[in-house]
């Protein structure tokens, strides 16, 4: 393999990643003192945090009473019990240092008269464990993400943090022993092959929302960590559970933010009934996601959807009031206003139940650390490896994520997964040579697809991919769609062996990152939909026709799935942590889930 | 007389112009830069025409089809198509903006011309260089150094007006369509700061919570920093955010003529 400019650098982490939770561990390391790159696809405040909309969760009892003991209620009940409840505690509790430190850090919360953050209902968060609604959700406007995002860049800058931008990490580096040594990453701009030696690797690579056709994600959400894992040779988990957001914008599948519904926002069917009343009588529209989301679905198959084609519901803000608009969601009046031509003040948005978040992704334990199983141990960890955020499965949100618990999460674990490496690490400490034989066939596949003359051009097979995904990974779920989803899945994963690129050069080649981001992809939407299948039961997000109830005899387990060279599945899994962290609160068992 | 003589490769020739899609019924032509840094080829002026019918309603819709089913070689950023993450700044139809939220229609008219965002260096077709453009962003010190933290980690109290200053401040993307289209920032960007950056800088002037106030307006009291806006106001017309970095850029002046 002739021609290619391979430079080597060697660094005590590397992260990949910079969005909320690679910039908040990269920075926390430097905190530490060690040397850290962060390695990025994109600039840092173009990751996708930066599309978060409604707020962080944390029970700061800014705007009535509060405890973290309830928002972990919620938040075990939100994940339909599949959470891990230890890690659930750890994540709750550490909430309201964490956006305090936020706000130390300059985030721009908006303000209650008093001058503390404010804060507002969202989706399944209550107080008193269920009884009433909390106010728990803090916000910056409606563009909290974009606040957050930018924060933790500026503090990174403070830290002179040293940033890899616009270079796309290919694969990581494993050893004979399966520890992971570091990562290969290809330089956009220069066109240099990279390969970073380091004690740590943390995955940060978000969410593989561009699996299906239409989603609220990026573009360039596509799964590239959770690719990287699978070509190691190591499982995905609890890949069966994408959460649907109830109110993507009808058409182009941009985000509003359930703070819409949080600010007082309602959805109607055809009739103009506020249907949500008949399907979660105490909170309506603020239950769950998966719940709002199915109930849309079954209001517009019923024929009570709205438009010419009754194909989707409403939202409606416009008993809001400018004021408020303007004051607490005037990004979203924006989009309504390009996407979907609505003048939100005085009409409803039409909006589609749209591909959101994976709740499933890379195992890791509270710390960050990569988990798999090896025989009898089902928390096995993979030396080197971490992986925090929309990437990882900690699981926190089990088989559902609350609204605003996302953003807690890349910041909880982004910061855990630091505290870990300078716990765990030397800085500085001499490491093992990698070898010529481990990096020679990262080097192949690289050229192997930047050379590929196949007969599918990449466009091709990712919109067969995405449709296939559309239709047959949806809300509602039956063995028959999704057997004959697998069926079409397999050959188009066959047939990206014969992948067309059209461009070979090094330089910004984005045909060939795209088709990289699509073998990425193919990766999730191949465990996605075969675990899918295999879970003989609804939970959270996973409804199924066939199986309708929650089966906690059978199934109260996390699902473990590897890919073979091929395109073979493997399962396993491994049990839910049915045990809390500290004394301080007791395991919540299982119970029926309504709202 | 003084001979001036451009550099290699700066000359942009006529290109590619793409065949008509079979069947098309409602066609827009689009007229796009390409540059392939290859060192060989000059810039060249390629010519697609798209049929609008089978094709999302925005400008970045068109480039995506573009690059999905006619030229898979195409080059542009894009994220977020949401007009939040700021990737896809670039100059169309002669006005520095978002592809993602300025839809077909607007520009209209028999043909839309497409380039980098202006006078930055491009890495390849629609890709600007915008190191020189971060590292200014860096050199302010964006971050805050705040009063005072509350002993008991509290968060620092911020009154609902003081709160409203920020607004207009930190919604900025960072996308460069401001900087990158004001005329002093064409002559002198070595030097001045550009709108995007001193946006930046007023955003943490404005700051109640900023304890490092002085130390800010000492940096920005400079001839080129700052001082080379003449107040053109190209940055507040272009803005795709709606946001005005030119009032800011004044804000800045007063607080310098105030102390």
């Amino acid at each position: 393999m002739d021609g290619y400019t391979i430079e080597h650098h060697t660094y005590d982490v590397v992260v990949v990643g910079a969005g909320g939770a690679g910039l908040r561990a990269t920075f926390g390391m430097a905190d530490k003192g060690l040397s850290t790159a962060c390695v990025t696809k994109v600039f840092p405040t173009r990751s996708h945090t930066v599309a978060a909309q409604g707020g962080i969760s944390a029970s700061l009892s800014n705007m009535g009473e509060d405890k973290w003991q309830w928002h972990m209620y919620d938040t075990v009940k939100g994940s339909d019990w599949l959470g891990d409840q230890d890690a659930i505690e750890y994540m709750c509790r550490e909430a309201i240092p964490a956006v305090l430190e936020l706000e130390h850090q300059g985030v721009p919360f908006s303000r209650t008269d008093e001058g503390k953050i404010y804060q507002r209902p969202f989706g399944g968060m209550t107080t008193n464990y269920g009884e009433g609604v909390a106010v728990r959700t803090c916000a910056a406007a409606d563009r909290t993400g974009h606040a957050i995002l930018h924060t933790l860049y500026q503090q990174s800058l403070k830290r002179n943090a040293k940033f890899f931008i616009e270079h796309f990490a290919t694969d990581l580096i494993m050893d004979d022993d399966g520890v992971c040594r570091g990562v290969m990453a290809w330089d956009l701009t220069t066109g240099v092959l990279r390969i970073f030696h380091a004690q740590t690797v943390i995955l940060a690579t978000g969410g593989y929302g561009r699996t299906w056709f239409s989603a609220t994600s990026a573009h360039t959400c596509t799964g590239d960590g959770n690719g990287m894992v699978i070509r190691a040779g190591l499982p995905l988990q609890d890949m069966e559970f994408t959460q649907f957001h109830p109110t993507g914008i009808y058409g182009a599948g941009c985000l509003i933010t359930e703070g819409a519904r949080g600010e007082g926002g309602y959805l109607t069917n055809a009739k103009n009934e506020r249907f949500m009343e008949r399907y979660a009588p105490s909170a309506k529209d603020l239950a769950s996601r998966d719940v709002v989301s199915r109930a849309m679905t079954c209001e517009i198959n019923d024929g009570r959807g709205v438009g010419s084609d009754g194909d989707h519901i409403h939202l409606h803000l416009e008993h809001l009031g400018e004021k408020l608009i303007q004051e607490r969601l005037p990004g979203i009046a924006g989009s309504a206003r390009i996407f979907a031509g609505v003048d939100i003040t005085r009409e409803p948005i039409p909006v589609l139940p749209t591909v959101h978040y994976n709740m499933g992704g890379i195992p890791t334990n509270i710390h960050g650390e990569v988990v798999t199983r090896n025989g009898d141990s089902s928390d096995t960890v993979v030396p080197g490896l971490m992986a925090i955020g929309e990437c990882a499965c900690v699981s926190v949100h089990g088989a559902n994520r609350l609204g605003s618990n996302s953003l807690l999460d890349i910041i909880v674990f982004g910061r855990s997964a630091a505290n870990r490496c300078a716990e765990i690490l030397k800085a500085g400490a001499t490491q093992p040579e990698i070898n010529q034989s481990q990096i020679d066939p990262l080097l192949g596949r690289f050229d192997q697809i930047r050379h590929a003359k196949g007969g599918h051009p990449t466009a091709g097979i990712r919109d067969r991919m995405q449709r296939t995904m559309q239709k047959h990974a949806a809300v509602f779920r039956t063995e028959e769609t999704m057997q004959s989803g697998i069926h079409k899945l397999d050959a188009i994963y066959a047939s990206f062996e014969d992948v067309a690129v059209s461009d070979s050069s090094m330089v910004w080649n984005s045909d060939l990152m795209e088709t990289l981001e699509l073998d990425n992809m193919l990766q999730c939407a191949q465990t996605s939909l075969h675990c899918a299948v295999d879970r003989k039961e609804s939970r959270g997000a996973h409804a199924r026709e066939d199986y309708p109830d929650r089966d906690d005899k059978n199934w109260m387990k996390h699902s473990l799935c590897w890919v073979e060279k091929g395109g073979a599945t493997r399962f396993d899994s491994r049990p839910v942590h049915e045990y809390t962290l500290t004394d301080e609160v007791d395991y919540i068992p299982p119970k029926e889930r309504v709202y | 007389m003084a001979e001036f003589k451009l550099p290699p490769n700066s000359i942009i020739q006529s290109g590619k112009t793409w065949p008509v899609p079979e069947g098309a019924r409602q066609i827009q032509r689009f007229r796009i830069y390409r540059y392939n840094p290859n060192g060989v080829e000059n810039p060249r002026w390629d010519i697609y025409q798209l049929d609008t019918e089978n094709c999302g309603n925005m400008v970045l819709d068109a480039l995506l089809l573009i690059k999905n089913e006619i030229d898979p070689g195409l080059t542009f950023r894009r994220s977020c198509r949401e007009g939040i993450c700021g990737s896809c700044a670039m100059n169309i139809g002669g006005t520095n903006t978002l592809a993602c939220t300025r839809s077909i229609d607007e520009f209209g008219g028999n043909e839309i011309t497409i380039s980098p965002l202006p006078h930055m260096g491009v890495l390849k077709d629609l890709v600007p260089d915008l190191t020189h453009f971060y590292a200014q962003h860096a050199s302010i010190k964006p971050w805050i150094e705040p009063k005072e933290i509350p002993a008991d980690g509290r968060e620092q109290l911020q009154s609902p007006e003081e709160r409203k200053r920020l607004d207009g401040l930190y919604e900025c993307i960072m996308c460069a369509s401001c900087s990158t289209s004001c005329p002093s920032y064409w002559w002198n960007s070595d030097k001045y700061l550009g709108p995007a950056t001193l946006l930046q800088g007023y955003r943490w002037i404005a700051d109640s919570r900023d304890g490092n106030l002085k130390e800010r307006l000492d940096q920005m009291d400079d001839a080129f920093k700052l001082y080379r806006c003449h107040t053109i106001m190209n940055c507040t017309n272009t803005c795709p955010k709606g946001l005005n970095p030119a009032k800011a850029i004044a804000e800045i002046k007063k607080e310098l003529v105030r102390r």
